[in-house]
């Protein structure tokens, strides 16, 4: 079992001042490198001395990765801008303002200040199996720990899983995949842009990693296309208390509405499988449709079907499909 | 280089999770090292060795008919669907290894039970309906053996006869793959209750931690091995003095030369009097 200690591994600290340089780095060491955006998510696992890496990569000191600007088809946010850089935005809160209420809710006022937007989508999973160092599939072994008849899963999967149960743990990224935003990646190749639903993978395709990241990439920003801007939002956060804590399960939806009728939907909820899922079924329902209880409470139903709740979990299947409908109820519900 | 992967469970206890990837790439270029290694052996010292005697003359030789079944239909469509579900099994099964992720356990599990039915129909069918002994190792072969080894070492062998419907490589080759075969087969069909899937309800606890990773040790000790032996049967089936036997398992039959250049009708009877069996 990982014990927290009160000093971390030996690792070679690097501090670029440009993204080229820290790609420089990162390409030096490869798997070898960790990025370190506000280092909520990355000091426990070097206290904990699960994860040891050889050089630790700073991007706290390039400025060009916190920026965020209009550009011709949408908002681009450096990845680096912190939560609170995101919520005060008035272009964030004017056009996307789901984006800035699901920051607000992220942890704490004081955490929100340190994260940053791409460290919130590009945390690792909360699964205290494994966080604790244990040898389970996600850290290269060949069992789920929370997947077990007496384990302790009352936060984990009931949908996606694939021999791991953890869940993705972000706020934003079911708002980000709601409003069809890009991810942009660089690397020392070259830069590649993954739409935020491909960015995000599950455990059928890499039990191993919660992100399309592979050693050598930074994501460097996020695009949100005006698609959906100042559309009806709705985001709602269930979780054990009210500030400083995970969701339990999460719900983000953008809908274009036109006399009280869906024209296009998009619903995402976390918190319930190793990604943000969205609900095509449930959209598909909906659209072309008058908003209204039946209609929410059908896409509710749609959204749990093919559920598979652990022995402690059932409470999310309910908790899911209350949260699916009241997305499509909208805020007014 | 490492051979097994260790891991710690919640008990703090060492447990056995897998063999080391490194097998992979071990078995991988060995695979290539012996094929490389074959190429210039039959370029170069092969042709050297005297080649093996026996078998034209005689009776058995005259009723050689012009065509020869060499495999069945049946036979042939169970190699071709054992050889689709393994490379579909290697490849769902090693490329995440190598770095190309892709949905793949749904397609593994399903190539493994396809490969397991294939081999059970070989099983019954070879035991049944075809000369069951002719792919075997026996006393003969082991004599056979020790001549083509004394023989390649410079050694006086002695006449060398031709083979029967297999030679020996090829019953060295089947059963290096039904050894492997067995491994694979048999612990995945276990690594089954790791799964989600329609055929068995999941149960990790089936069996103690020790004992699964001792069941994905053998399954993955079977798979490297299975990598080898792929590369080099490919090899083999792509050999230009091969591709006559190549042709044979896409055909059927081999014609009356190929036959008599390389078999002893005593060992593999052909004649038009005997049996179809075989």
């Amino acid at each position: 079992m990982a014990v927290i200690r009160d000093k971390m591994p030996a690792f070679q600290l690097f501090q670029p001042a440009s993204t080229e340089e820290a790609l420089g780095v990162l390409d030096q060491y490869g798997a070898d490198a960790w990025v370190l955006a506000g280092g909520l998510d990355t000091w426990d696992w070097l206290k904990d001395r699960v994860k040891k890496p050889a050089a630790v990569v700073d991007l706290g000191g390039v400025s060009e990765l916190s920026e965020i600007r209009s550009l011709g088809g949408g908002l681009e946010i450096g990845a680096m801008a912190t939560l609170r850089d995101v919520i005060r935005h008035p272009e964030v809160a004017e056009q996307f303002s789901m984006l800035a209420d699901a920051a607000s809710q992220a942890a704490s006022p004081q955490i929100q200040n340190q994260g940053t937007l791409g460290g919130n989508v590009g945390q690792d999973t909360r699964c205290w199996y494994y966080r604790d160092g244990w040898s389970c599939y996600r850290a290269g072994g060949n069992i789920c720990y929370a997947d077990t008849p007496t384990a302790m899963n009352r936060e984990h999967a009931i949908l996606g899983a694939s021999r791991c149960v953890a869940v993705n743990p972000s706020d934003t990224a079911p708002v980000l995949v709601a409003l069809d935003a890009e991810m942009v990646v660089r690397n020392s190749t070259g830069e590649r842009v993954i739409p935020a639903q491909d960015f995000f993978i599950g455990p059928a395709v890499d039990i191993m990693r919660m992100t399309a990241l592979q050693p050598g990439d930074i994501l460097t920003s996020i695009r949100i296309p005006w698609t959906f801007a100042n559309t009806r939002f709705y985001f709602e956060k269930a979780r054990d208390r009210a500030v400083w804590d995970f969701p339990l399960a999460n719900v983000a939806s953008a809908a274009k509405i036109s006399n009280g009728v869906v024209e296009d939907i998009r619903i995402v909820a976390n918190g319930v499988a190793p990604y943000p899922v969205r609900f095509l079924a449930a959209e598909d329902a909906v659209r072309g449709r008058q908003v209204g209880p039946a209609v929410a409470m059908e896409a509710g139903d749609i959204a749990i079907n093919g559920v598979r709740p652990l022995r402690h979990n059932a409470y999310k299947v309910t908790l899911l499909r209350n949260l699916v409908k009241r997305s499509v109820e909208g805020a007014e519900a | 280089m490492e051979l097994f992967q260790w891991g710690t469970n919640p008990w703090g206890q060492e447990t056995l999770i897998r063999v080391s990837w490194d097998l992979l790439y071990l078995f991988f270029w060995a695979g290539i090292a012996f094929i490389v290694f074959h190429v210039v052996y039959a370029a170069v010292w092969l042709p050297k060795l005297a080649r093996a005697n026996g078998g034209q003359e005689g009776a058995a030789a005259a009723d050689v008919p012009e065509t020869i079944e060499r495999h069945t239909l049946w036979a042939r469509i169970f190699h071709w669907v054992m050889a689709a579900a393994m490379l579909v099994l290697l490849v769902t099964g090693f490329f995440p290894i190598i770095g190309i992720q892709f949905a793949w356990v749904t397609i593994h599990w399903i190539a493994g039970v396809v490969l397991t039915i294939s081999i059970l129909y070989h099983i019954v069918h070879a035991t049944f309906y075809l000369d069951f002994w002719s792919i075997w190792i026996l006393p003969d072969d082991m004599d056979e053996a020790v001549q083509r080894v004394k023989r390649q070492m410079g050694q006086e062998a002695g006449e060398i006869h031709k083979h029967g419907k297999y030679p020996l490589d090829h019953k060295l080759y089947h059963t290096a793959v039904m050894l492997a075969g067995l491994a694979v087969i048999g612990t995945g069909l276990v690594m089954m209750f790791r799964i989600e899937n329609v055929l068995v309800p999941r149960n990790a606890y089936l069996l103690s931690e020790a004992t699964w990773g001792l069941m994905y040790a053998l399954h993955g000790l079977g798979a490297v091995l299975f990598v080898m032996l792929t590369l080099t049967h490919i090899y083999f089936a792509i050999r230009p003095d091969k591709f006559w036997l190549t042709k044979s398992m896409l055909f059927g039959s081999v014609d009356r030369d190929q036959y008599l250049a390389h078999h002893d009708p005593k060992r593999w009877d052909v004649s038009k009097e005997s049996t179809s069996k075989g």
